[in-house]
């Protein structure tokens, strides 16, 4: 419930706040604060449901459930596709309940756009679990986890075009916002919300480049989950 | 075939070394506990065995299989029973049973017939359909014993199995395991009872294997009976008594513990002998933690528990 209800909060309040302020460079013409942030509060909440469904197995894998998952005759990475598998049925589901609010903020919804946003919330949650799932592999507590959340994950999320347009940042942030995966998965996201739609900045990646990278994100962070839950067979 | 073969295996984290060239081997069928208090090494020893945290595969073979490359053979015939619970908490007996089979690869009429027999065994068909967070902590130990030979596993591993179980739980656990013929078990415990229901214990202390035996056998190397003497002076006293009846005095922790022929003789002769340095005097048969004492010097733990008091304990959880 939390996952879905910070987001909330966060859309709420920045939106409100930030929407006199809003008018950078890149943005269509009419373009509210609340409505430009919708995607990005889709992400978020993306964001959080599957670092909360990650970060119980820092505790799980010593002390609950997963003791038991580790010692069966089944290979790490098949634990941690069902672990991913999981974690993105969550978010999916919190993702869609979102979309709900979509007509609320002037997102014209049609049955492609539904399908193709759904798509890419699939995609992204997975990678985002999987990347969680990196994270929480290799921690030995739930406080340190909290600690990279704060340092890593939420920067992540705000350097990615959730939060303020690419065009007009500073050189060294534009670079970053431009080699963020994160960068890809909302551009998908807007690209796939506004389907077909005219009121959209062309500023942003386009959508078959967007695919592409967020696809090859879940297959990196898959791996890289695997190899971590091979590597760490069980914290001492 | 030994289904559980260990040679000369050491553990460390980082610098700190926790099995030192442990050597054993544990036959079908039989019942093996490790003894030891916290520290001993007895969990190190358990994560190895359970293929939860690697070691030297040379070092360690399990049902014929070396540990690196024989993993997953192991992992097949493995049932584990964890200190930790390892039931989802939120599902009924059933359904963890159920996912369990799964994790083992049982399907379809196999499993449903298997989690039958195991919920029958363990009597807990009554509670079948029951969540797990709603039975008390004794019938949820009982579940994961249950869970942890759904699978038929040929080797059982448990972990401080009786830790947290009322008395009644306990004695019926320990006939549980006097019934198994066919699996071999591997236990680790610091309850001194547990042990004893074991065909053969290890001690361990500070990562060593001080002795391997029957319960008889380990007792026997305490010659006769065991006085205990508690004395508001037990560093004069020690000497004393070393004196006056030749026998060695072990002073423990402010108790001295005197190992001798005839207990009951020397009971009278000491207390008429230093009445005013005594205070109580203990008459005992040796137990498998006066072995412990004479193999390392030291009480068997410094929070001694007492059986007793951990049940009261666990009643408050």
């Amino acid at each position: 419930m939390s996952a879905i209800a910070q987001p909330l909060i966060f859309w709420l309040l920045l939106g409100g706040g930030l929407n006199a302020s809003f008018n950078p460079p890149g943005v269509p013409e009419g373009t509210s604060y609340i409505e430009y942030f919708y995607p990005g509060i889709i992400t978020l909440a993306l964001l959080f449901t599957t670092i909360f469904a990650t970060i119980s197995i820092v505790q799980d894998r010593r002390e609950g459930f997963l003791q038991g998952v580790l010692v069966a005759p089944v290979s790490r990475s098949v634990v941690v596709l069902g672990q991913s598998l999981g974690g993105t049925t969550l978010a999916l589901f919190q993702g869609a309940l979102l979309l709900f609010l979509a007509p609320m903020v002037g997102v014209p919804l049609n049955p492609f756009s539904v399908f193709s946003t759904l798509g890419v919330m699939l995609t992204l949650s997975f990678g985002l679990t999987n990347l969680g799932l990196i994270i929480a592999w290799r921690m030995d507590s739930t406080q340190g986890f909290h600690a990279i959340m704060n340092l890593i994950l939420i920067p992540i999320w705000l350097l990615s075009g959730a939060f303020f347009p690419v065009s007009g940042v500073p050189l060294l942030l534009e670079w970053t916002m431009k080699l963020n995966p994160l960068t890809y998965g909302i551009a998908a996201l807007r690209r796939c919300l506004y389907f077909n739609a005219s009121t959209i900045s062309q500023e942003i990646p386009q959508l078959t480049l967007s695919l592409l990278v967020t696809g090859l994100f879940c297959v990196v962070t898959y791996l890289g989950a695997a190899l971590t839950a091979h590597r760490r067979p069980n914290a001492a | 075939m030994f289904p559980v073969k260990v040679e000369n295996l050491s553990y460390a984290y980082g610098t700190r070394r926790a099995l030192a060239d442990v050597t054993f081997s544990i036959s079908q069928g039989e019942v093996f506990g490790f003894l030891g208090p916290n520290g001993s090494g007895k969990t190190t020893l358990f994560k190895i065995l359970s293929t939860l945290i690697p070691a030297d595969p040379a070092a360690v073979n399990i049902l014929g299989h070396q540990l690196g490359s024989g993993l997953q053979s192991i992992r097949q015939y493995l049932g584990v029973v964890f200190q930790h619970p390892s039931l989802d908490q939120k599902l009924t007996v059933t359904e963890n049973l159920r996912h369990h089979g799964h994790l083992y690869a049982l399907r379809g009429n196999t499993l449903k017939q298997r989690i039958q027999e195991t919920l029958d065994q363990f009597e807990l068909t009554d509670r079948a359909d029951e969540r797990v967070e709603t039975l008390s902590g004794g019938l949820q130990r009982r579940v994961e014993l249950a869970k942890a030979t759904l699978h038929r596993p040929k080797l059982l591993l448990l972990d401080e199995p009786s830790t947290g179980l009322d008395p009644g739980a306990r004695r019926s656990f320990r006939t549980y395991l006097a019934d198994l013929q066919e699996t071999t078990v591997v236990l680790t415990t610091h309850i001194l009872g547990d042990a004893e229901a074991c065909d053969r214990v290890g001690i361990l202390n500070e990562g060593k294997l001080t002795a391997v035996g029957t319960p008889d056998e380990l007792k026997r190397q305490v010659s006769g009976d065991i006085v205990i003497v508690d004395s508001p002076v037990p560093e004069q006293l020690a000497p004393k008594i070393d004196q006056q009846f030749g026998y060695g005095v072990a002073l423990i922790e402010g108790t001295l513990r005197i190992e001798c022929h005839n207990g009951h003789e020397f009971v009278r002769d000491v207390v008429a002998a230093f009445p005013s340095e005594i205070q109580s005097v203990r008459f005992a048969k040796p137990t498998l933690e006066d072995v412990f004492i004479k193999l390392t010097g030291r009480h068997f733990a410094e929070d001694k528990v007492n059986e007793n008091s951990e049940v009261l304990k666990s009643n408050h959880i």
